[in-house]
C-alpha cells in the first residue's frame, strides 16, 4: 500500500504536479505514514530522478524547477507533522543566497535555491543587488554553513572576491563555506578568489553544497 | 499558419504554362522510347519518326492532367501512411545516388559499398527529420547491372520508412517492382499501399530518353509512385534566366506526366526536379547556389497552381568537407524548400554536387531541417489571452516566475525546437570540458551513438527469405556466386 504511494509522490515531482504532491501528502497524514519515510521514500525519489535526467540532458528547466516547487509543497505540508512528532527533517544545511551588489540577475540563483530547498537545504534567498555586509550579516544570523553568490556580468563578479576577503578579514572561513556561480564564472576564478567551489548548473551547485557541508 | 514563400505572381504562372505548351508543340519534345512515342501519337500527338521529335497540343496534356492524382500516400513498412503527397505538406528524405561517402577520420571521399549504404540507412531510421529513406549511395561491390535493384533491398531489409528510389534502366525498374511486391504481399498490396517511389529524370533540354520514359510506363502501369525529376541547367541545358529555365522544368514535367498518364489514367505521379544554375566560372552545377533554390521554390508554385504534388532537391552543398559552407548551404536551401511548401525534399547529407554523402551530414543537416519545419508551423496562439493570463497572483516581478509556470512546462516543447546535442548551446566552460569539439566532430558522435542503438526492423522469415532469394538470383545472373555477407543477417 505504501509501496504504490511512494512511487505515486515520486510521480507527482516528477511530472511537477504541486497540487497533487501536495494532496499526496496529506493522505500520508491521513493513513499514519511517518512523515519522514514519506518525504525521502516517496518525493525524494522524484527530485533525484528529475536531477539525473537534467543532468543527462533529457529534462529541461521548467520540469526541474516544476519538480522542486511540488517539492518545496509536499514538504510545506508535512514539516508541521515533524514538529509534532517532536522530530525535524535533517537539514542538510543552512544557505545564504544572493545577487552580488551591482547585479540584479538572479534567474539561475532562484534556480538554485529552489534545488537546494528541494533537496533539504534550508535557504534564505537575500535576491537580488545585495553589498557584502548584508550577506554576511544575514549569514550570522541564521547560522549558515554556506554563501551562494551569483553574478552575471564580469563588472560585478570581482564583488564575490570582496566577500570572501571580507569573511577572511573577520575570520568567518573555514566555518562559512563560499560558493559561487554565474554566466562568466569559472573554476579558474572560483580558485583565483580562493571561493570553495563552483557549479555548472543548479543540480551540479546541489551536489557542491552536499560535498561543503560533508554530506554527500 | 503555414507561412509560404512566393516569388511568382499569378500573371507570371499562366504565362509559363503557356509558353511551356508552346514548347511541348514547338520545337516539341524529343522522346527515344518507342512505346511512348506510340502512346503519344495514338493520343493525336504529331511524331517525326526521323528525330523521335513528338508535338504534343495542349488538350492532350490537359486530358492527362485532369487524370493525375492530386494526393496520395507513401506507406511504412507496417502499413502506416507516413509520406503525404500533395497540398503543402513537407518532408524530408536524404539524397540520391551518391557514388561517394566522406570518411570521417581520413575525409576522403571513399568510393561507396554496401557498408557505406547501410550505414546511411542505420542513421536516417533514427532521425525522426528524416520521413523516408533514400537508395542514398550506389554500391560499388556488385555488378552495375543490379546495383539499382540491390539498393532497394538493401533499403527494404534495413528500414521501415518509405523509400525514394530509382532505376537506371527499364530492366531493373521491373525487377523492383517486382521486389516491393514480395514485400508487400501482391502487386496489388503494393499499389495499394505504395511503400516506395521512384524518380524518373528527363534530360534536359527536352528529352525523355529512352530508359526514363520506358520508367514512366512501367511506373504507371504497376501503379507504383513516379517522381518526375526534370534537371534544367540554367545557362547550359536551359535558358540563362530563372524564368525560362522555370518555362523549361514545366514542359518537360507536362510531357513526362503525359506520357505516364497515357500508360495509364489516374496513377500517381509528382511535379519534381533537381533544377539548377550553371556556374559560368568552374562549368559547375551548384546545389547550393541561391538561384538553384529559387528556381526549385519557382517550379513549386508552377505545381501548386495545377494543385500537382511536389518534389526538389535541396539541402545539399557543393562543398567537399562538412564545413561552415556546407552548413549554409544546406540550412538556407532546406528553409527555402520548407517555405516552398515542398512535399518531398532530397538532397540532405550530400556533398559534392550530389556526388558524395555523409553520415555525419545528415545528423547536422536534420537541425537545419528541425529549424525549417518550426519555422513552417509558424508563430501559433496556443492561450486563451496572449499574454494577461500570465501574469497571475504568483507574479512577483523575478526574472524566474514564468519557469515556474505549468503552462511552461505545457507549452515549452510546442514552441520551441529542442535541438540535439549537435547544436552547441553550452557555457565556454562546458564547451571545453566536453572537449571544445566543433560541429563536425559533434556530429560524429551522434552517428556512433545512432549505429550503436540501431536494431534491423523485422520483415519476417519468409518475406526476407523470398527476398533474398529473388536477390540472389539477379546477382548470380550477373556472375555472383553470393551476394555481400551483411552483418545483422548472419543468422538468416
Amino acid at each position: 500500500m505504501s509501496e504504490e504511494l511512494y512511487k505515486q509522490m515520486a510521480q507527482s515531482i516528477i511530472e511537477g504536479e504541486k497540487e497533487v504532491a501536495i494532496e499526496l501528502a496529506q493522505k500520508s497524514i491521513e493513513l499514519n505514514m511517518h512523515p519522514l519515510d514519506t518525504i525521502t521514500k516517496g518525493f525524494v525519489v522524484g527530485v533525484n530522478y528529475i536531477g539525473d535526467q537534467f543532468g543527462a540532458g533529457e529534462a529541461f528547466l521548467p520540469e526541474l524547477v516544476m519538480a522542486g516547487e511540488a517539492m518545496k509543497a509536499a514538504v510545506a505540508v508535512l514539516e508541521p507533522e515533524l514538529l509534532k512528532l517532536g522530530e525535524a527533517r535533517e537539514v542538510m544545511g543552512r544557505v545564504v543566497l544572493a545577487t552580488v551588489e551591482g547585479d540584479i540577475h538572479e534567474i539561475g540563483k532562484t534556480l538554485v535555491g529552489t534545488m537546494l530547498s528541494a533537496s533539504g537545504f534550508e535557504v534564505t534567498d537575500l535576491g537580488v543587488d545585495q553589498p557584502a555586509d548584508k550577506i554576511i550579516g544575514k549569514a550570522l544570523e541564521i547560522d549558515a554553513q554556506i554563501i551562494g553568490m551569483s553574478a552575471l556580468l564580469t563588472t560585478t563578479m570581482v564583488r564575490q572576491r570582496e566577500v570572501i576577503e571580507e569573511l577572511d578579514k573577520e575570520g568567518l572561513r573555514p566555518r562559512i563555506k563560499v560558493m559561487v556561480g554565474g554566466a562568466p564564472i569559472t573554476k579558474d576564478w572560483a580558485e583565483k578568489i580562493k571561493a570553495d567551489g563552483t557549479a555548472e548548473d543548479a543540480v551540479g551547485a546541489v551536489q557542491l553544497a552536499k560535498k561543503l557541508v560533508g554530506k554527500e | 499558419m503555414q507561412p509560404k514563400l512566393t516569388l511568382l505572381t499569378d500573371d507570371i504562372i499562366k504565362r509559363i504554362l503557356d509558353e511551356a505548351h508552346q514548347l511541348l508543340l514547338k520545337p516539341g519534345v524529343k522522346v527515344n522510347n518507342d512505346e511512348a512515342r506510340e502512346l503519344l501519337a495514338a493520343a493525336g500527338a504529331q511524331v517525326d519518326s526521323e528525330t523521335n521529335v513528338v508535338h504534343i497540343p495542349e488538350q492532350i496534356v490537359r486530358k492527362a492532367l485532369e487524370f493525375a492524382p492530386r494526393e496520395f500516400y507513401l506507406y511504412d513498412a507496417d502499413g502506416n501512411p507516413t509520406v503525404k503527397y500533395g497540398g503543402d505538406a513537407v518532408q524530408f528524405d536524404p539524397g540520391s545516388s551518391g557514388i561517394a561517402m566522406l570518411n570521417p577520420e581520413t575525409l576522403e571521399h571513399d568510393t561507396t559499398e554496401t557498408q557505406h549504404l547501410l550505414k546511411l540507412i542505420k542513421v536516417a531510421e533514427q532521425l525522426p527529420q528524416y520521413e523516408a529513406q533514400s537508395t542514398a549511395v550506389i554500391c560499388h561491390d556488385v555488378p552495375q547491372q543490379i546495383q539499382d535493384s540491390y539498393r532497394l533491398y538493401l533499403a527494404l531489409l534495413y528500414s521501415k520508412k518509405p523509400i525514394v528510389t530509382g532505376a537506371f534502366t527499364n530492366k531493373t525498374v521491373t525487377e523492383m517492382i517486382d521486389m516491393l511486391a514480395i514485400v508487400a504481399g501482391s502487386k496489388q498490396a503494393s499499389r495499394e499501399k505504395p511503400r516506395a517511389i521512384f524518380d524518373v529524370c528527363p534530360a534536359p533540354p527536352l528529352i525523355w530518353s529512352n530508359f526514363a520514359s520506358g520508367n514512366l510506363i512501367a511506373l504507371a502501369r504497376a501503379g507504383i509512385p513516379a517522381e518526375i525529376v526534370s534537371v534544367p541547367l540554367a545557362g547550359a541545358a536551359a535558358p540563362v534566366t530563372l524564368l525560362g529555365a522555370v518555362t523549361q522544368h514545366t514542359a518537360e514535367c507536362l510531357a513526362g506526366i503525359t506520357i505516364h498518364q497515357l500508360a495509364k489514367a489516374g496513377s500517381p505521379v509528382v511535379w519534381g526536379g533537381a533544377a539548377c544554375i550553371f556556374d559560368m566560372k568552374k562549368g559547375a552545377t551548384p546545389m547550393g547556389a541561391v538561384e538553384t533554390a529559387m528556381l526549385d521554390c519557382s517550379y513549386a508554385q508552377v505545381a501548386k497552381s495545377l494543385n500537382m504534388p511536389t518534389h526538389t532537391y535541396l539541402g545539399a552543398t557543393d562543398s567537399k568537407l562538412v564545413d561552415a559552407q556546407a552548413g549554409l548551404e544546406s540550412g538556407i536551401t532546406a528553409m527555402i524548400g520548407a517555405l516552398s511548401g515542398i512535399n518531398m525534399i532530397s538532397g540532405s547529407g550530400m556533398l559534392d554536387f550530389l556526388s558524395c554523402h555523409s553520415a555525419e551530414k545528415l545528423v547536422i543537416d536534420a537541425e537545419g531541417i528541425a529549424m525549417a519545419k518550426r519555422m513552417i508551423e509558424g508563430v501559433q496562439l496556443h492561450t486563451e489571452t496572449l499574454a494577461t493570463g500570465f501574469y497571475d497572483a504568483d507574479i512577483n516581478f523575478k526574472g524566474g516566475d514564468f519557469l515556474k509556470q505549468k503552462i511552461t512546462m505545457k507549452l515549452f516543447r510546442k514552441e520551441q525546437h529542442l535541438p540535439s546535442n549537435v547544436i552547441d548551446r553550452n557555457s565556454m566552460r562546458d564547451w571545453k570540458n566536453a572537449g571544445s569539439l566543433d560541429t563536425f566532430k559533434r556530429a560524429k558522435l551522434i552517428v556512433d551513438e545512432l549505429l550503436a542503438s540501431y536494431s534491423r526492423p523485422q520483415l519476417g522469415e519468409a518475406k526476407e527469405t523470398a527476398l533474398h532469394v529473388f536477390m540472389l538470383d539477379l546477382a548470380q545472373k550477373a556472375g555472383m556466386d553470393a551476394l555481400p555477407v551483411l552483418e545483422e543477417m548472419a543468422n538468416a
